[in-house]
């Protein structure tokens, strides 16, 4: 590990004013992603802002029935909230199939938002990394990528995000809040992620010296909410596919619907075709199976993950089924 | 803590930066060298921290390079190896400890980061020569072989049995709004999840945390 210096950040302006004052500079605060990537160099901040003391810990309502989750909140906490388990249980379900409980009690909000990929190749520095070495090329592409992307992948780049707490989030329209220099700023959440293109390096649309301060959820919209998660052991691994759905019908109609991928993309991956499909179908068998195909139409697989685009299929329709079951 | 602010490191790095070239200059007579050269190298100086750390209810104050994690510390500094390392990437759980009662990987947090905690290793659980309940069942049940990862298999079942008194949910919780979660064997084993064993004593390890955990109820 590269040697840094250690501050602790008192205010929230403070660590941001220390953030942009620093291009080499750092803010921890679960340090569960980090802390591992800096023993490999493969992250070497000089200048680490400890922001664990600063008043981002607490889960509060807003006016209109909105819920505001601090920046700090640690995984394990969320997930047992009682409101976030009786009105957005499908954030719950995320969280609590993500990581180990001993992960779950250090990661926090913002952290799990901003983790990097798990990429083998990112994460071996003998090997070429256009995220890790912008120009140094892709080793994935070439190699053993089972568990790469299949949508939203690019030429230069086709590691996917690891998070479920982002995917849930993602059907979930929630937004982000920010704080820099500029000032506080809120946006939706699919545009935190920027897509790889040429520069997987560039990875979010924040600011230099800007900080996530916390995520709120507007109000729990109608319908069931489920999250299923297929990974290669039963608990403690990253999603090779993960469908998030909300869905409101009954036998006659579909009165609202939202779909969101993991372990597919560069970012959690919204189905707003196969939402908006969905929506005009009558749930049936076969209606199923077209919107599946819809939701993968432009899955592009690679030599070894071509698995995942039947496995997503499969995925969002068992959760429709579930969701759309009587009872 | 005694941190170093800026202003500290800048005095600091423009004395370094000052002998070292007064040096260079009586030495060999060669001119200086870029200012930012002599920088980049003097950044990469060791930080240390002074930090008082409370572990097992006892205070140690310690001077620490910035990059020591707790895990490291514990081991190092003060001679506590039951924390035990093992993939030091957070996979294992060997390091598992406890802090202010919740149980986390010793090995992907920095120490300094610990000011003020309350640290509870495996040497910590015993109350005197009276195990606890935890290390009792391992050793009734026989909830190891080798023993390695025991030490992070009992701090994580402590702070795993408290996590469900409190009516934490877990992914196999098939009701998250139940007002009553059981700890069925199920649930024991999707909690543990982040401690391994080579051994593979799990069948043993999952009875040893259920008879505790009935203990725990009478």
């Amino acid at each position: 590990m590269k040697s840094f210096l250690y501050e602790r950040a008192t205010t929230t302006q403070q660590a941001v004013d220390a953030l942009a004052k620093r291009l080499d500079a750092k803010l921890i605060a679960g340090g569960t992603n980090l802390l591992d990537l800096m023993k490999l160099e493969i992250e070497q901040p000089r200048h680490l802002i400890d922001v664990n003391s600063l008043p981002l810990s607490s889960i509060e309502p807003l006016p209109g029935g909105a819920l505001r989750i601090g920046a700090l909140v640690r995984n394990s906490d969320l997930a047992a909230d009682s409101r976030i388990r009786r009105e957005y249980p499908l954030l719950s379900q995320a969280l609590l199939a993500g990581a180990s409980g001993q992960i779950r009690n250090q990661a926090t909000t913002a952290g799990n938002l901003l983790q990097r990929t798990r990429c083998y190749y990112f994460y071996d520095p003998r090997m070429p990394c256009n995220k890790r070495v912008p120009g140094s090329g892709c080793a994935a592409l070439n190699g053993f990528n089972r568990i790469h992307a299949v949508l939203g992948a690019s030429d230069h780049c086709i590691a996917t995000h690891p998070s479920d707490m982002a995917v849930a989030m993602t059907a979930l329209d929630a937004r982000v809040e920010t704080l820099s220099a500029a000032g506080a700023r809120s946006f939706p959440i699919d545009q935190l992620y920027r897509p790889p293109g040429s520069t997987p390096h560039v990875e979010t649309s924040l600011a230099q010296g800007e900080m996530i301060t916390s995520v709120t959820l507007p109000p729990p919209p109608p319908g069931r909410q489920m999250y299923r998660k297929v990974r290669d052991r039963a608990s403690f691994a990253f999603a090779l596919v993960a469908v998030a759905t909300i869905i409101d019908a009954d036998s006659v109609a579909v009165r609202n619907a939202r779909i969101a991928f993991g372990g597919v993309a560069p970012k959690p991956w919204r189905g707003i075709v196969a939402e908006q499909a969905l929506l005009s179908a009558r749930p049936s068998r076969d209606a199923l199976e077209q919107i599946a195909e819809i939701a993968l139409a432009d899955a592009r697989s690679q030599k070894h993950n071509a698995f995942k685009v039947p496995l997503a299929k499969r995925t969002l329709m068992h959760a429709i089924a579930e969701s759309t079951r009587d009872g | 803590m005694s941190e170093q602010d800026d202003n500290a490191l800048l005095t600091r790095r423009a004395l370094l930066e000052g002998s070292a070239a007064s040096a260079l200059l009586l030495t060999t007579g060669m001119p200086l060298r870029s200012e930012a050269a002599a920088a980049d190298e003097v950044s990469f100086a060791v930080h240390t921290n002074v930090v008082t750390l409370r572990i097992n209810a006892h205070d140690s104050t310690l001077n620490l390079d910035s990059r020591t994690t707790l895990l490291d510390v514990l081991r190092h500094q003060l001679g506590l190896t039951g924390v035990k390392k093992g993939c030091d990437h957070g996979q294992c759980g060997a390091c598992t400890v406890l802090v202010n009662g919740r149980r986390i990987n010793a090995c992907l947090t920095l120490a300094v980061m610990h000011e003020n905690d309350e640290i509870t290793t495996i040497e910590g659980l015993a109350s005197g020569e009276r195990l606890h309940p935890l290390q009792s069942a391992f050793i009734a049940h026989d909830g190891f072989q080798c023993g390695y990862c025991t030490p992070g298999q009992i701090c994580s079942a402590a702070g795993m049995l408290e996590e469900a008194r409190r009516g934490w949910p877990s992914h196999a919780t098939h009701n998250l709004c139940a007002a009553n979660i059981p700890l069925t064997d199920e649930e024991i084993r999707e909690r543990m999840s982040g401690n391994l064993c080579r051994c593979a004593a799990y069948p043993n390890i999952v009875k040893a945390i259920a008879a505790a955990a009935h203990e725990a109820r009478q």
